[in-house]
């Protein structure tokens, strides 16, 4: 994506965790530009996005600010500490979207540690909460504009989603959080993905009433 | 603090903490991109001085320290600068993962000021006391840490801290501190020891409370032994002032260290590795707090315990002058 919007270089994405190059697992903001907070430690970036909220209200400035979270992130303590001051300073800047894919490395997450009943939480925490299909770009959209709209607090977006969808033999398996592919493997998942981004446009062309072929032949 | 007495030495005089306090009053006067924030201590730390100048610069975020350096590197961020105060123990611990993370990581231009250090919150036992923090937070990249002497210094401290780009640990102590400094400007520069006594025959070198000890048992020992102690008030540990350790080693060939602080790898630790660079031999003594969990009790006491004052630096120096540090017969080639 940093790619595509012209941050960095193309070429640059071929060095991708090799020795010394500035692309690793977790980005360093300090050396990727269009990075704002270098992630990687979990908990840590709801807090740094209240700071980047309230450091636009006390400069006059009108960027939004916009947190993706991990479902099992928010085991962290720290997300909750961001969560119950985001709303005390009614931060309306501040919007949170939780992946909730009900995986982490060790296990589905209701068994490795229970988040249910997860938009209580939210709603406890004083938050907007709205939960979407997060395959769905349509709702998505829709609950951003939501968060736009409100002025008197921060929204959280829980994004209903499969981890891996569209990779047949990956989606919603917990095991997939930290993987290598061979040749083969990597042959079957691309295989899998086509088929699916057929499908998905032929769901799309369906809905908007237009022949699915063309689109397809365009997108792949 | 009510219910607490701490020993005030001179009540005349504004505690360590109010003149941070009012120092970061008046940089909030002369820069409005700063901020401050703290975790329900604003009162205890000074901060809250900050807050009732300028409520719409202040957050106090609960006891939520975590959170607290996180929103301070968001703040940071956006362009503010952003001051941070509680208990130095939770600076160092509590909330270390979002210093080293979201702080020194990130290389943000956040000033965490530490207040009651070492053992100067001596009453409220081992869950307050902080000893460990000089050491944890010199290990940390891109974080510059200051231990100032007094309120001067410790003025000088959060204004210096405030022209220096990028993260910096500024460790003050609960209560009042022995005035070293007078109001003159005496050239305070972080990463400079400041020679407080001249001498040739030991170096002491020193930080926090325990510089003005030094420059008490220096006197002393010129006085009843006839000895030339030379003083290094420390307050930067990192980036620590090496060419006056080497010349303190070169010239003086023993050095005692003093610190309100863990012996391992604080003050005494940072000249130690500086100073087995220099390939002389030289005597070497660190004073400060043994490995261990202190018992409770009034700064000064403790102090007086961990023979970290001047009675303690006296007896150290004593004992070290006593030693052939070469471990020979010939005391020709040693000063």
């Amino acid at each position: 994506m940093l790619a595509n919007l012209g941050y960095i270089d193309r070429e640059l994405l071929k060095e991708y965790n090799h020795t010394g190059s500035p692309l690793g697992m977790h980005l360093d903001s300090t050396k990727v530009p269009g990075v704002d907070a270098s992630t990687g430690s979990l908990g840590h970036g709801l807090s740094m996005g209240l700071g980047l909220a309230l450091g636009a209200r006390l400069k006059g400035q009108t960027w939004r600010t916009y947190v993706l979270l991990g479902d099992g992130e928010c085991n962290e303590g720290s997300v909750w500490e961001a969560a119950m001051a985001a709303s005390h300073f009614k931060a309306a800047a501040l919007t949170a979207i939780v992946d909730r894919n009900r995986c982490m490395i060790d296990g589905p997450t209701e068994e490795v540690m229970a988040l249910e009943p997860f938009v209580d939480k939210w709603r406890a925490f004083g938050w907007e909460t709205l939960v979407v299909d997060g395959h769905d770009f349509c709702a998505l959209a829709g609950a951003l504009d939501r968060a736009i709209v409100r002025t008197d607090g921060p929204t959280v977006i829980i994004a209903e989603t499969e981890k891996a969808r569209g990779i047949d033999f990956m989606a919603g398996d917990y095991r997939w959080h930290y993987g290598s592919l061979d040749a083969t493997k990597t042959a079957e998942a691309r295989t899998s993905l086509e088929s699916y981004f057929a499908q998905r446009m032929a769901k799309l062309a369906q809905n908007a009433g237009v022949d699915a072929r063309g689109l397809v032949t365009e997108g792949a | 603090m009510a219910g607490l007495t701490y020993t005030m030495i001179d009540t005349t005089k504004l505690s360590t903490m109010e003149i941070y306090g009012k120092t970061l009053c008046d940089l909030g006067a002369e820069h409005p991109e700063v901020v401050a924030l703290s975790a329900d201590l604003a009162k205890s730390t000074k901060i809250g001085l900050f807050g009732e100048a300028y409520p719409e610069r202040f957050f106090n975020v609960g006891i939520a320290e975590q959170n607290m350096f996180g929103v301070a590197a968001g703040l940071a961020r956006a362009g503010l600068v952003p001051y941070v105060s509680t208990f130095a123990i939770f600076c160092s611990m509590r909330g270390l993962d979002q210093v080293h993370t979201d702080i020194c990581y990130q290389n943000l231009d956040v000033k965490i000021i530490g207040t009651h250090a070492g053992l100067s919150f001596g009453q409220a036992g081992s869950t307050h006391h902080c000893t460990e923090d000089i050491a944890i937070m010199r290990t940390m990249a891109n974080l510059t840490v200051i231990v100032p002497a007094d309120g001067r210094e410790t003025s000088h401290a959060v204004r210096a801290a405030y022209a220096r780009k990028g993260p910096v640990y500024i460790r003050i102590n609960r209560g009042f501190d022995q005035r070293l400094y007078d109001g003159g400007d005496y050239g305070f520069e972080i990463g400079k020891a400041v020679t407080l006594h001249e001498g040739t025959d030991l170096t002491v070198i020193a930080c926090g409370s325990c510089v003005w000890q030094a420059l008490e048992a220096a006197r002393r020992l010129e006085k009843e032994d006839g000895l030339k102690v030379r003083v290094l008030d420390m307050h930067t540990v990192k980036p620590i002032d090496t060419q006056a350790i080497e010349s303190a080693v070169h010239e003086t060939r023993r050095i005692i260290t003093v610190e309100d602080h863990t012996v391992i790898g604080g003050l005494g630790g940072a000249v130690a590795e500086v100073a087995a660079g220099t390939g002389k031999s030289f005597s070497f003594k660190r004073l400060g707090i043994p490995d261990c969990f202190s018992v409770i009790g009034l700064h000064e006491d403790l102090m007086a315990l961990h023979g970290i004052d001047e009675n303690g630096i006296v007896a150290a120096a004593r004992e070290l002058l006593g030693k052939d540090f070469e471990d020979d017969e010939s005391w020709e080639d040693e000063v």
